[in-house]
């Protein structure tokens, strides 16, 4: 708690002081957003627009200009896109991907359980076939929220893993196919070229799928994610993002540059390592909680 | 995204050509370009501050070497300062007193303690000792059976816990398993947490007092971001922490964090993970950590070479 107080500052207890408008505040304002990882590139972009709006409306209090930034770090975030409705194909594929750690695993198990508390039949695919008990990772996550797991055995091949998933997602008339990836750095190319692959094997079987990819973004990361972003979108075509791990202190602020750049949305968040703790995304709220 | 430093930094170069000594004013326009580099690798932002005026301290008033402009001098006192803050020279594991010694891995979700924990194990046997893995993450499903299968891709013993069994009792019933398997080393994967978890940060400690550990390294993400110094603060504040691992820096990520984490505790960082690989643990080198958080290995050889 105090290693937080002392070394990151609320954005919050600057600008809602009733201080005068100035160009201090603004250098306040500035170390806040660059302190929760928004970056340098985005936090100048922000500055410009916010000293612009200032200097039209000149607000004589300052938390005026946290509304002010509210706005503007709302609509970074607001992408238009479809939404994610999983009943719009059957089975509706999902792709899960992202580098190594960021909590890929985890978060299928939520949205597998939170799917299924609205009445779909998801099946999970254990397609991380290379690290060590991965698959046994998502199996007991299958066991515990009574979903289905399609598996192989370690080192098999992801794509045949998947290809069988699909046969008995069909089969058995599952609404939903999630497909759990091993976590591979965005710049090994081999690895991509197997993400590939395993994409290629999808379309081919069931036309128009996957109709999600999702990239799983850790809310600890710093600038990296930009990286990360590009080139998994690069390789498979990033559909929506998933910010974890935002129960921590790390405010994810990296993810404002990425939605921004990429013009892809954000589609849910994780607060914590259990089932249900995963939240629909919401601008608002997510701001808040990074200005907070 | 990096190459506009080298850019940035010729445009530097040449606005300070012809200038023999470095005075405030030209010294601080190179600054503000070294200065945005720190912050786009994730070095945190108070970090950054205290390094850069520690800079601007320095190299006031230095006469610029023959062979270098100005600018090059600014950089080449930002690189030996960066190996300075960094830690100057490799630190080895520390593994003295009676046997079994311990090593404690600590560290948020996901940071890669687990495989670390083999990769040591690995290390060590090559080394001639005889490590042994103890699972003591008995929260993470199936962690248990990652170490399991890690170790014995290592080919080290690894304790097996019982039905239900706490992490502390575990770090007991290890010490023993230790003495039976004529193991000299212990190396403690612990589950993921987070730095604000009380109860979690609580049964550190207790794992820590029952092993009294000759080492507790925090394993840390080298993609970690402005919050690096925040978890590193809270880790050795509660623990006491002895070194650093910082890991997937096969990535391309700058690795800031190192500055942070190395900035907010003292503690040396002692290795890197370079892979998922059970070999990819290199040990740590201050200079090339230098020269690839500024983003220059180019510039900084050339450098060295004059
Ligand atoms: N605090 C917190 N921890 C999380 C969250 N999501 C996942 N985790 C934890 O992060 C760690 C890694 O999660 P996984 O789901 O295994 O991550 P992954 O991306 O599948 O990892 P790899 O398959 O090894 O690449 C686990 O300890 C999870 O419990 C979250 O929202 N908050
Ligand atoms: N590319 C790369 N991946 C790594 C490295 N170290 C670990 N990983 C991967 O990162 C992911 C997480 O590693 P784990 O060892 O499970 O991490 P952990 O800290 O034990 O995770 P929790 O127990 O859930 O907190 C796995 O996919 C590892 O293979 C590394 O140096 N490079
Ligand atoms: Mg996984
Ligand atoms: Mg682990």
């Amino acid at each position: 708690k105090n290693a937080r107080e002392s070394l990151s500052k609320k954005i919050d207890t600057v600008v809602a002081r009733g201080r005068p408008v100035d160009q201090e505040l603004l250098e306040e304002l500035e170390e806040a957003l660059i302190m929760a990882d928004v970056g340098v590139n985005a936090t100048s972009l922000i500055m410009a627009r916010i000293t612009e709006v200032i200097k039209k409306q000149r607000p004589q209090d300052s938390s005026k200009v946290q509304d002010i930034l509210k706005d503007e770090l709302v609509n970074l975030l607001t992408i238009p896109a479809h939404p994610l409705d999983p009943s719009s194909a059957k089975p509706f594929v999902i792709m899960v991907t992202g580098v190594n750690g960021v909590g890929k695993t985890t978060t299928i198990a939520k949205l597998a359980n939170y799917w299924k508390n609205q009445n779909f039949s998801p099946l999970l695919v254990a397609a991380d076939t290379f690290r060590a008990a991965a698959i046994d990772q998502l199996v007991l996550w299958g066991e515990r929220i009574r979903v289905p797991v399609i598996k192989q055995q370690p080192g098999a091949d992801p794509s045949a893993v998947v290809y069988d998933a699909l046969e008995a997602a069909i089969s058995r008339k599952h609404d939903l196919v999630i497909v759990d990836t091993a976590g591979r750095m965005h710049t090994r190319v081999n690895l991509m070229e197997e993400l590939k692959k395993i994409n290629r094997v999808i379309s081919k079987k069931l036309p128009g799928a996957p109709h999600e990819t999702l990239l799983v973004i850790d809310a600890t990361t710093g600038q990296n994610a930009l990286s990360q972003a590009r080139l998994f979108k690069e390789a498979v075509g990033i559909s929506g993002l998933v910010v974890t791990k935002l129960d921590g202190t790390a405010k994810g602020g990296t993810v404002i540059a990425l939605c921004h750049e990429l013009g892809v949305p954000i589609r849910f968040i994780g607060v914590g390592e259990g089932l249900d703790d995963i939240e629909p995304f919401d601008p608002v709220a997510f701001v808040e909680a990074l200005l907070g | 995204m990096f190459e506009n430093l080298t850019a940035r930094f010729e445009k530097v170069f040449r606005f300070l050509k012809g200038q023999g000594k470095l005075t405030e004013a030209n010294i601080k326009e190179a600054l503000r370009e070294v200065r945005l580099a720190l912050l786009e690798a994730d070095v945190n932002y108070r970090v950054v501050k205290d390094f850069v005026s520690r800079i601007q301290e320095r190299a006031v008033g230095q006469e610029v070497m023959s062979s270098l402009t100005p600018g090059q001098q600014v950089i080449k006192i930002v690189h030996e300062e960066l190996i300075k803050l960094l830690g100057e020279k490799a630190e080895p594991l520390s593994l003295k007193g009676p046997s079994p010694v311990t090593v404690l891995l600590v560290g948020l979700q996901g940071s890669g303690k687990t495989t670390t924990a083999a990769k040591l194990a690995l290390k060590l046997k090559k080394d001639g000792r005889h490590p042994c893995l103890v699972p003591a993450d008995v929260y993470r499903p199936a962690a248990i059976e990652q170490l399991r299968v890690l170790a014995g891709q290592v080919g080290v013993p690894c304790y097996e816990p019982g039905q239900g069994e706490s992490p502390e009792s575990i770090v007991k019933a290890a010490l023993n398993y230790a003495g039976s398997q004529r193991c000299d080393t212990l190396i403690v994967d612990t589950a993921g947490r987070l730095h604000i978890d009380r109860d979690l940060m609580e049964e550190l400690r207790r794992l820590k007092q029952i092993l009294s550990p000759e080492e507790i390294l925090l394993v840390v993400d080298a993609m970690t971001g402005q919050d690096a110094v925040n978890v590193a603060e809270a880790f050795h504040k509660e623990l006491s922490i002895t070194g650093v691992i910082l890991t997937k820096l096969d990535g391309d990520a700058r690795g800031g964090a190192a500055l942070s984490v190395r900035a907010v505790t003292g503690c040396p960082i002692k290795f890197v993970g370079v892979g998922e690989k059970l070999d990819a643990l290199e040990i740590f080198h201050p200079d090339r950590m230098s020269s690839r958080i500024l983003g220059m290995g180019d510039i900084l050889s050339a450098i060295e070479k004059a």
